[in-house]
């Protein structure tokens, strides 16, 4: 599976330097590799759920209660989160580290992935949910850092969209 | 039994620990009986005040938290019984008030009303204790023991369909929200203390 090891490992570290101490997460072929660096390291509470909907009130429980999270989850989990996005999220001040898969984007070879990706970017917007992309693994250290900084800042979601050419390697 | 009687039954077990209650009649009542720090009161969101609990169950260990939820809200987030079951979490307690109705949207009956056992899902998910419960003293019992077996329980509790005359809470969400990070706060500075 062609998902790159390197690059997981350098975005996992990032989130350890940010102090992310709970992460949630519902498995998609990109993000198996973040899953069980999460899953092997004692210092970390990996919560696997059912439907992305849950990992927003975990999230915000983590958060209320002062611990740091992160979100891994599929375009399509974004999608399916919409609802506590919004009535839970975005009504109640909560920061959301969300890191999402890119799924549909250029390069797609899945046709069903294709319509996911193509009103992910829009749908954030809409939500008025600032997105910084990961292409670069000389960005990913710095760009997790801030975007975690403006979501405790602002006490807001923020989406981090992890691209195809930061995780697979073809 | 009136789920205004189960709360007060149960509501001395409730003032010190870490409660988070789904919106309408159970907010409203619990927020009569007595507003607290350390009650949140999730406005909307159906369903995932379970999953709130379980965020701040995992990370708060040495805290006792207790879900107070609703037949049609679990019944919209039942994966989230999987969840609760996988992680088991000995310091949550999930009671949840099944009036087999949408009450506060106009008593449209729940799949309850037809015979979903949600005591029995939660079983069949994993969920290590569970009891159904008529009277506010199988209640109480069932609360008292669940809090000192310090297992993750659900507690189905079935109340009537109905609600209190006014459903007005003077709290605004985000005072209750910043109030309740705050003392969770306080209590992790002490507990780190």
């Amino acid at each position: 599976m062609p998902v790159s090891v390197t690059n997981s490992r350098l975005i996992y570290d990032a989130l350890k330097a940010c102090d992310v101490r709970l992460i949630s997460a519902l498995p998609e072929t990109w993000l198996v590799h973040l899953i069980r660096m999460a899953e092997d390291d004692p210092d970390m509470t990996l919560v696997r759920i059912a439907k992305e909907e849950e990992a927003i009130g975990i999230s915000a429980g983590a958060h209320l209660a002062g611990v740091s999270s992160a979100l891994l989850m599929q375009n399509h989990g974004f999608l399916a989160a919409i609802n506590p996005i919004v009535s839970l999220a975005l009504l109640y001040k909560i920061p959301l580290l969300m890191l999402i898969s890119y799924r549909g984007h250029m390069g797609e070879k899945d046709p069903w992935q294709t319509q996911g990706g193509l009103v992910t970017e829009p749908l954030l917007r809409a939500l008025g949910i600032p997105i910084w992309h990961l292409t670069d693994p000389q960005d990913v250290a710095r760009r997790l850092r801030d975007a975690q900084t403006l979501a405790h800042a602002a006490l807001h979601p923020v989406a981090v969209l992890l691209s195809r050419e930061l995780m697979w390697e073809d | 039994m009136l789920r205004e009687e189960a709360l007060r039954a149960i509501y001395p077990e409730l003032e010190q620990r870490i409660v988070v209650t789904i919106m309408g009649a159970v907010a409203a009542e619990l927020y009569t009986l007595g507003h607290r720090p350390n009650f949140f009161y999730l406005e909307h969101a159906m369903g995932l005040a379970s999953s709130m609990g379980l965020g701040i169950a995992l990370v708060m260990p040495e805290e006792q938290v207790v879900v107070l939820d609703g037949d049609g809200s679990l019944l919209m987030n039942l994966g989230t019984l999987s969840t609760l079951a996988r992680y088991r979490p000995g310091n949550l307690l999930h009671i949840v008030f099944d009036n087999e109705s949408l009450l506060s949207v106009g008593g449209f009956p729940t799949a309850t009303a037809t015979g979903t056992d949600l005591a029995g899902m939660a079983a069949a998910a994993g969920v290590p204790r569970t009891a159904l419960v008529r009277t506010p003293d199988e209640l109480k019992a069932a609360v008292d023991e669940a809090l000192a077996s310090a297992t993750l329980t659900t507690i189905v509790a079935k109340v009537e369909a109905v609600g209190p005359k006014s459903f007005h809470m003077d709290l605004p969400l985000l005072e209750n929200r910043f109030q309740f990070r705050r003392e969770l706060e306080a209590r992790r500075t002490q507990h780190a203390g």
